[in-house]
């Protein structure tokens, strides 16, 4: 068990390029953390790096306040469960498990107890004699697991190891990870572009976006408080909506009409000295159907008359798709920028469709005009031009 | 080259017929007949060549099938004496060493083309191939002459050195293709199991390149098991000429009598090894070894 710290760590390639860019971290023993962002983002680097299976180029790595930019991968003592398993295809379940322990010089009784322990564990019991060709997905990553977990190490690092599952698996194996990472207390580092996995493992989350440290955070605060707008748009399914508006004397402009902003809101606006131009973004939770919401809650929002060309019914809930028309020659780049990275398909257009997530019982029907209800407290404004958030 | 994906097909054919409906009776008569008669094409040449060295000396061109009389004699006319036994020794000796040099060097510099960058290494490959596809009769004079000097003619590191030469660039091409599929995160577990570079050279790829190490050794084998040319030209007596070099000097019992019965029973005789070489090596050559080593 160790702490981990990252300082100004930069990955440059021979050809000049960038994957991460002065990247300041420090990780808590046993803490579990997740490095989270879209393909490219430079997480499964900033890992490797952390492994040892690429060179630092600038920066410093440390564990337990000691300096390892140097040392090897097995002087390191970390344990890797990576995105293929990468099980060794010629060794049974139980070579697979012990093959660390063996390369250490282990005595044979205790490589047994090791691997019987993580076998019971992980449910691999009567598994052990068989080799990775003969086993199902579940099972491969199960052992890649435990071959983790035998050697004791100081740090697990995890590189997507859940992609290669299926849907029920994966929320499956999601649990599993949890509890044992809970029962060994050892610290992780846990890699994903998948934000539902982030948000339910992560103690803190780490969100990277093209090598750069976007924000890091407990899951609750990246998302009741995104430092930007791409933060905004990675973090919850589905994605918050995003819409151009203007700010003036304490009101925002935008197409769905205009919101006076909390007071609170408007201080915190003027002291940052806050642009006209913002962008305005609002999760499909802040949205009710008007109808279902009464009294003094009422008067915290707005209401505002759309007509949903699609609904989808979760039983739960349902989800409300309707167009909003977006108002002309307004800053939009940042916000195409972002939308192309975190795939929300805000496509260039002179209409965006929002999403609203509406209780079961609405009675709101494709195609008919309908009110709806928006939380005017949970609204985001970030800057138009670097799509920072403001008023925080 | 069809010994080595002779089993691969083979699987290939029975994992068809396992999923696919039974063929109506018209076709599977029509595929028998198109594969029996395939085979006797093939086979054909072979089986007259074991009829000849089977036939006695007196029936030869009696143009008959099958031997009326089964004979030992042109067998043991070429084990008699040295003129075909030493040669036999120098084959074997030869194509063994060679093959062992080559496969143990080509693995070593496939695994470091498949896996390191450095510099010069499209050149390296492209040199290596280029030796390779070099028709060996431009370099039988040169080499001829070298050797005399180096005093190399007529012994066996005279004939090792230049198969060398010539297997080494097949067996860094076959090798670095079979290195290549073999997954980059195997080498990064084992890397952050704590093994070393040679442990995982060791215990890891090696183990797993297995087939392509097999399939190069019956390559590389057969290479120096067949080549007659530098055999014939950098060799002079029997100390290091190969069978088939050896067989060009065959006489018959007088100079006018040609030895065909003794040629066939040494044909018969050099194939043996090659067949014996491919039983053993063809039960490594499972496809998909590496099956399950990642994804599901």
């Amino acid at each position: 068990m160790s702490t981990i710290s990252l300082e100004h760590v930069t990955k440059r390639y021979p050809d000049g390029t960038e994957a991460v860019k002065d990247l300041n971290l420090n990780i808590a023993d046993g803490e579990f953390i997740v490095f989270v962002g879209p393909s490219g983002c430079g997480k499964s680097t900033a890992l490797n790096m952390i492994a040892g299976l690429e060179d630092i180029s600038d920066g410093e790595l440390r564990m337990n306040q000691k300096v390892v930019n140097q040392l090897s991968p097995k002087d390191r003592d970390i344990a890797m469960v990576f995105q293929t398993y990468a099980l060794y295809p010629h060794m049974t379940v139980r070579e697979n498990m012990a093959f660390p322990l063996k390369i250490a010089h282990m005595p044979h009784d205790e490589i047994d107890r090791r691997v019987k322990e993580a076998a019971d564990l992980l449910e691999l019991a009567e598994h052990l004699d068989r080799k990775p060709a003969n086993l199902s997905g579940g099972q491969r990553q199960r052992v890649a697991m435990g071959r983790a977990i035998v050697r004791d190490p100081q740090a697990f690092l995890m590189d997507e190891p859940l992609s290669n599952l299926d849907a029920k698996l994966r929320v499956q194996m999601r649990t599993t990870i949890s509890r044992l990472q809970q029962r060994l207390k050892v610290t992780t580092i846990y890699v994903t572009h998948d934000q539902t996995e982030a948000m339910t493992l992560g103690d803190r989350i780490l969100v990277l976006r093209l090598g750069t440290k976007q924000q890091v955070g407990s899951p609750q605060e990246l998302y009741d408080y995104p430092a930007n707008l791409f933060v905004a748009g990675f973090i919850g399914s589905p994605s918050m909506n995003f819409m151009p508006g203007e700010l003036a004397d304490g009101m925002l402009k935008w197409p769905l009409g205009e919101v006076p902003l909390p007071a609170e809101t408007v201080r915190r606006l003027e002291q940052e000295k806050a642009p006209r131009d913002v962008i305005v973004g609002i999760r499909p939770e802040d949205f009710e159907d008007a109808a279902l919401v009464e009294g003094p809650k009422r008067e915290q929002g707005a209401t505002i008359t759309v007509k949903a060309d699609v609904l989808e019914s979760l039983g739960s809930e349902i989800l409300a798709y309707f167009p909003v028309p977006k108002p002309k020659a307004a800053q939009m780049d940042e916000l195409q920028r972002v939308a192309a990275e975190v795939g929300t398909g805000d496509a260039p257009g002179s209409e965006s469709t929002f999403v609203a997530r509406l209780s079961p019982t609405t009675r709101a029907q494709e195609g008919i005009a309908f009110n709806v209800w928006l939380n005017t407290h949970k609204l985001h404004l970030f800057d138009a031009k670097t799509g920072k958030a403001l008023g925080r | 080259m069809t010994a080595v994906a002779a089993p691969a097909a083979r699987t290939a054919r029975r994992a068809r017929t396992a999923t696919q409906p039974a063929m109506p009776t018209g076709r599977k008569v029509g595929w028998a007949a198109a594969n029996a008669i395939t085979i006797a094409w093939t086979l054909f040449p072979i089986w007259w060549l074991i009829a000849l060295a089977f036939k006695a000396p007196t029936s030869l061109t009696d143009g008959s099938f099958w031997p009326n009389q089964w004979s030992w004699s042109n067998f043991s006319g070429i084990f008699h004496g040295t003129a075909f036994v030493r040669p036999l020794i120098n084959s074997i000796g030869i194509g063994l060493i060679s093959t062992v040099i080559s496969v143990v060097l080509g693995t070593m510099a496939a695994y470091a083309i498949a896996r390191l960058k450095f510099p010069g290494k499209s050149a390296l490959i492209g040199v290596s191939l280029l030796i390779a596809m070099f028709p060996l009769i431009s370099l039988v004079t040169p080499l001829f002459n070298v050797e005399r000097v180096l005093g190399l003619f007529n012994t066996w590191p005279g004939l090792i050195i230049p198969y060398l030469a010539f297997s080494l660039p097949l067996a860094i091409y076959t090798l670095s293709a079979f290195f290549r599929e073999i997954p980059w995160d195997l080498e990064k577990a084992a890397k952050v199991d704590g093994a070393s570079q040679r442990q995982i050279f060791l215990k890891v790829i090696a183990p797993l390149a297995l087939p392509g190490i097999a399939t190069t050794s019956i390559l590389v084998f057969m290479f120096c098991w067949n080549e007659f040319l530098l055999a014939i030209s950098l060799t002079s007596t029997n100390a290091a000429r190969t069978a088939p070099a050896a067989m060009g000097f065959f006489t018959g019992v007088s100079q006018f009598t040609f030895p065909i019965g003794s040629i066939a029973a040494a044909a018969v005789i050099i194939t043996i090894p090659i067949v014996i070489f491919v039983m053993i090596f063809q039960r490594r050559i499972v496809a998909g070894l590496t099956a399950g080593a990642v994804k599901g």
